[in-house]
């Protein structure tokens, strides 16, 4: 049995106390892990474990309320997240309501965060510990009430009844009894063998308010008195707002102020990536006006700094693969003299461009900033960052500052970065009054936190029985490079090297949906098949036995992944596509990629459609853990493997003069309906690990497929994305 | 400035707004509809579409001036309790991720299906087209207006 505590050091993880309108209120901290590691953990246990910000409420109806104060950007954690509590609990989900913490309430302050594919590995144990710790003192409490022990009785499915006699009580009615009985110091938790709920299909509980068009996202938050405002950033990175035509534009219909905000803070963090820190700001009350004035601003912008261009980024990653500092690398063996005795050595280079995250509800967010305190609202995946940085800004304590958040239209990495909290919270400084400040499409699409372009460099050489006796990667980009040197197929060829190089770039960027492993799973994948067809072996042939040698006889010290679980996942897929059926006209790639804990294998078929590739059905085999709902699991996948295909296919951001070309979806093109997969089947290994997250490892592994596939379709390689407009000659920059 | 008489979801609205503000901003800002969503401005990503006189329109391009007279549907009256077979289907389907291009994707679907009951795969591609959804729930969404179809 697996128990775990509800304390640490004397303070709990939990407060019990009864609830408005009766029955029982359980808060808890979603942040809390419960049981630390380690001793050098344990001092480290940060005050966050124990700020109450969940809280589970056992009306005395029986009807269950959880309350999630988590980010919701469409990873569906709103549902599958109290589904953990719910399981442990023990009640019927249909008797759970699923309510987002209120705006307005202290409760629910300190939210989490959502980011790297984190929420449910992170809430995993604190869910558990709560709605077990709920279900053992209603089972106490029942205990008590009827003078028998807890072992006479059985709690499930909201009833608690005696295992010898027939008195049974609901939850409900014993709750208020329950709020009474001391928390205990440790709970048992459910067995996987036992789930009822957990690994079930669930429906999104916000379902009902988004297809009858509730006000749920930040863009719809509105609030009394409330003002609008737009803003105008500098149109090309390495500039800055000098003056404007301040008169004119205040004189406009609709226009009640404009003016010029600084949004520079002291020590900024890493949250805090803006090129743009100056900008001008106009507040009305009408989006439609405060569009036109923006319209009619004549700006002199200074130019403070190199105005970069698309030739000019190529150049220099060329030349920086080369040249630049190695910042990250791993070595084993003698790579150089393992490629001089190859039987066949293949090099190959990968790019691939800037790209936006262009969520579909653009940057906005709501402020209402008075002397001592602030209020935030509105769409962020790190509620925390935004806080601390709006301290600095506005010199007013972290306590005196809230930040709440509302649905997020879209997060993908851009939203961790919280410059546009903070433009709203010096707008509303200004005019000392509410304010919901929106970009424009072009705004957003023009501000950068882009992701980065990359360009890597893989080798490989083969001996006479084409076994892989050498393997070099060297990759770079604007600013990072994108090289993971841990990871596969490190510790499972004799000689390898793996060399991260940074480069520089003005233009701002940031974490993108599975950040670098999107790229480094397109480029080392179809690197890979391009391996295994020198060797003359088929393509999961060979990487399973790469980790089988990874497994039974590995090279070096350490590498990040599991071998079973990446071979398992490839078995997988292998299977359940038919793999190795030979179908007239359709043409097949594989991958498999690991990242943020999960491991996913694709099979892709594509046909040529009037000449177009057009992907027809992908199979996707997933091992992350126990899956928790296995309907938004299944989404999330799918949507992963859109996006992956999407942007390798068809997006790119291309500079002149400082400034991206594209500034909104008639010229930037993302993936759509006719340009979609026909079919995503989605597979996961059964296992009874801890979960792991699903909102990222979908992608990487689709750009690797679809390359593979193309290759496949049209016999030729596919080295450079976009993949659809990008002239695919090798550019070989060899790495020696 | 000019008061126009619009009638949005079955119920008489005046408004007094520049000729020329589009129907998207007139919801929005003027009577808190807010479910008509803001996500190009330029009518390529479909996340605003509307109704008018049962017709799909983007109301980011939509005049006030050219909507007076008309019958204007938004997602907060495509039916009264939810119920819509489209609406019904997603739910079934399970189709959101973010959630916020799905009421220009329902509405665009629910107007295919007024002016065809039975599309193809092709014709609903096509029809769907100009409706961006950045989570990648297309497969959802054409699965979705079949089961809908199948059910209306």
């Amino acid at each position: 049995m697996t128990l775990v505590k509800t304390h640490y050091n004397r303070r709990s993880f939990l407060k019990v106390s009864a609830a408005t309108g009766g029955g029982m209120l359980i808060g808890f901290s979603w942040l809390t892990r419960c049981a630390p590691a380690t001793q050098e953990a344990a001092m480290a246990v940060p005050d966050e474990w124990f700020d109450i910000n969940g809280y589970i409420k056992i009306g005395n109806t029986g009807m269950v309320t959880i309350y999630s104060p988590n980010p919701e950007i469409g990873q569906n954690v709103m549902t599958s997240m109290p589904m953990i509590v719910a399981e442990e609990l023990d009640v019927p989900w249909e008797n759970v309501i699923v309510e987002q913490g209120s705006l307005d309430e202290d409760a629910f302050k300190n939210p989490q965060f959502a980011g790297g594919s984190l929420s449910i590995m992170l809430g995993w144990d604190a869910l558990r510990m709560a709605g077990a710790t709920g279900r053992r003192m209603l089972l106490e409490a029942a205990a008590k009430e009827w003078g028998v022990g807890v072992d006479e009785l059985n709690a499930s499915e909201g009833m608690i009844t005696e295992v010898n006699r027939d008195r049974s009580v609901g939850y409900g009615e014993i709750a208020p009894k329950a709020v009474g009985i001391e928390i205990p110091d440790e709970v048992p938790l459910k067995e996987p063998k036992d789930y009822k709920l957990i690994g079930t299909f669930q429906k999104n509980v916000e379902g009902m308010k988004i297809v009858t068009g509730k006000p749920l996202f930040g863009l719809d938050f509105k609030r009394e008195g409330m003002k609008l405002a737009m803003i105008e950033h500098p149109p090309a990175f390495g500039m800055k707002v000098g003056d404007f035509n301040e008169a004119e534009i205040k004189g406009m219909d609709g226009v009640e102020d404009a003016f010029i905000v600084d949004t520079t803070i002291n020590e900024p963090a890493w949250s805090d990536v803006n090129a743009f820190p100056q900008l001008i700001a106009i507040v009305g009350n009408s989006t439609w006006k405060l569009m036109n004035a923006k319209k009619a601003l004549k700006v002199n912008w200074e130019t403070t700094g190199e105005l970069e261009n698309s030739a000019m980024h190529m150049t220099r990653l060329e030349k920086d693969l080369k040249d630049g500092t190695v910042e990250e690398s791993r070595k084993d063996g003698d790579v150089d003299a393992a490629f001089a005795s190859a039987a066949t050595v293949v090099e190959r280079t990968y790019t691939s461009p800037f790209m936006a995250h262009n969520t579909l509800e653009p940057m906005n967010f709501f402020a209402n900033v008075t002397a001592y305190k602030a209020e935030l609202i509105g769409p962020t995946q790190t509620p925390k960052a935004l806080e601390d940085s709006a301290s600095k800004l506005l010199g007013i304590p972290v306590e005196n500052i809230t930040v709440d958040m509302t649905r997020i239209g879209g997060g993908f990495g851009r939203r961790l970065y919280v410059h546009f909290g903070l433009e709203a919270a010096a707008i509303s400084k200004k005019i000392g009054a509410p304010v919901k400040m929106i970009y424009t499409r072009e705004d957003d699409m023009t501000q950068g936190t882009y992701r980065p372009p990359y360009l890597s460099t893989y080798k490989a050489g083969l001996d006479e029985n084409g076994n892989m006796i050498a393997f070099a990667v060297r990759g770079v980009g604007l600013p990072e490079g994108s090289v993971f040197p841990n990871r596969f197929p490190a510790g499972a060829v004799e000689n390898y090297s793996a060399e991260k190089v940074n480069s520089t770039t003005n233009i701002s960027t940031g974490a993108w949906r599975a950040p670098r492993s999107h790229f480094t799973a397109g480029a080392e994948q179809s690197f890979l098949d391009e391996v295994a067809e020198a060797a003359g072996k088929d393509p999961i042939e060979f990487r399973l036995a790469l980790f089988d040698r990874a497994k039974n006889n590995r090279v070096g010290d350490e590498y990040e992944y599991d071998a079973d679980r990446y071979a398992g996942v490839l078995r997988l897929v292998k299977e359940k596509a038919g793999w190795g059926e030979n179908k007239p006209g359709v043409h097949r790639g594989v991958a498999a990629y690991f990242c943020h804990n999960s491991y996913v294998a694709q099979v892709m078929d594509l046909v040529m459609e009037d000449g177009k590739p057009k992907v027809k059905k992908v199979w996707c085999a997933v091992d992350c853990g126990i899956v928790i709902n296995r309907e938004g699991a299944i989404n999330i996948i799918q949507g992963g493997v859109v996006d992956g295909i999407g942007h390798a296919m068809y997006s790119e951001l291309k500079f002149e003069n400082g400034s991206s070309v594209h500034k909104n979806f008639n010229t930037y093109q993302l993936i759509r309906h006719n340009q979609a997969p026909e079919e995503i089947e989605v597979h996961f290994v059964e296992n009874e690990i801890s979960p792991t997250g699903l909102g990222e490892p979908g992608l990487p592994p689709a750009v690797g497929a679809l390359a593979n596939a193309l290759y496949k379709a049209t016999g030729k390689r596919y080295y450079h994305q976009p993949y659809s407009t990008s002239e695919q000659e090798p550019i070989n920059i060899e790495i020696g | 400035m000019a008061v126009f008489n619009l009638t949005i979801n079955g119920e008489s609205n005046q408004v007094d707004v520049s000729p020329d503000t589009p129907m998207l901003w007139v919801l929005r800002d003027e009577l808190d509809l807010v479910g008509t969503k803001y996500g190009c401005g330029i009518a390529m990503c479909g996340a605003c579409t509307i109704h008018l006189d049962g017709t799909a329109v983007r109301a980011c391009q939509l005049p006030v001036s050219a909507a007076e007279g008309k019958a204007i549907t938004t997602i907060e009256g495509l039916s009264e309790n939810g119920d819509h077979p489209v609406q019904k289907a997603w739910l079934e389907i399970d189709v959101p991720q973010c959630g916020y291009c799905q009421a220009g994707q329902i509405m665009n679907a629910a107007a295919l299906l007024k002016q065809n009951p039975n599309p193809s795969d092709q014709e609903i591609e096509s029809a769907m087209t100009g409706n961006i959804c950045r989570c990648g729930t297309y497969i959802r969404i054409k699965q979705a207006i079949k089961q809908a179809a199948a059910n209306s």
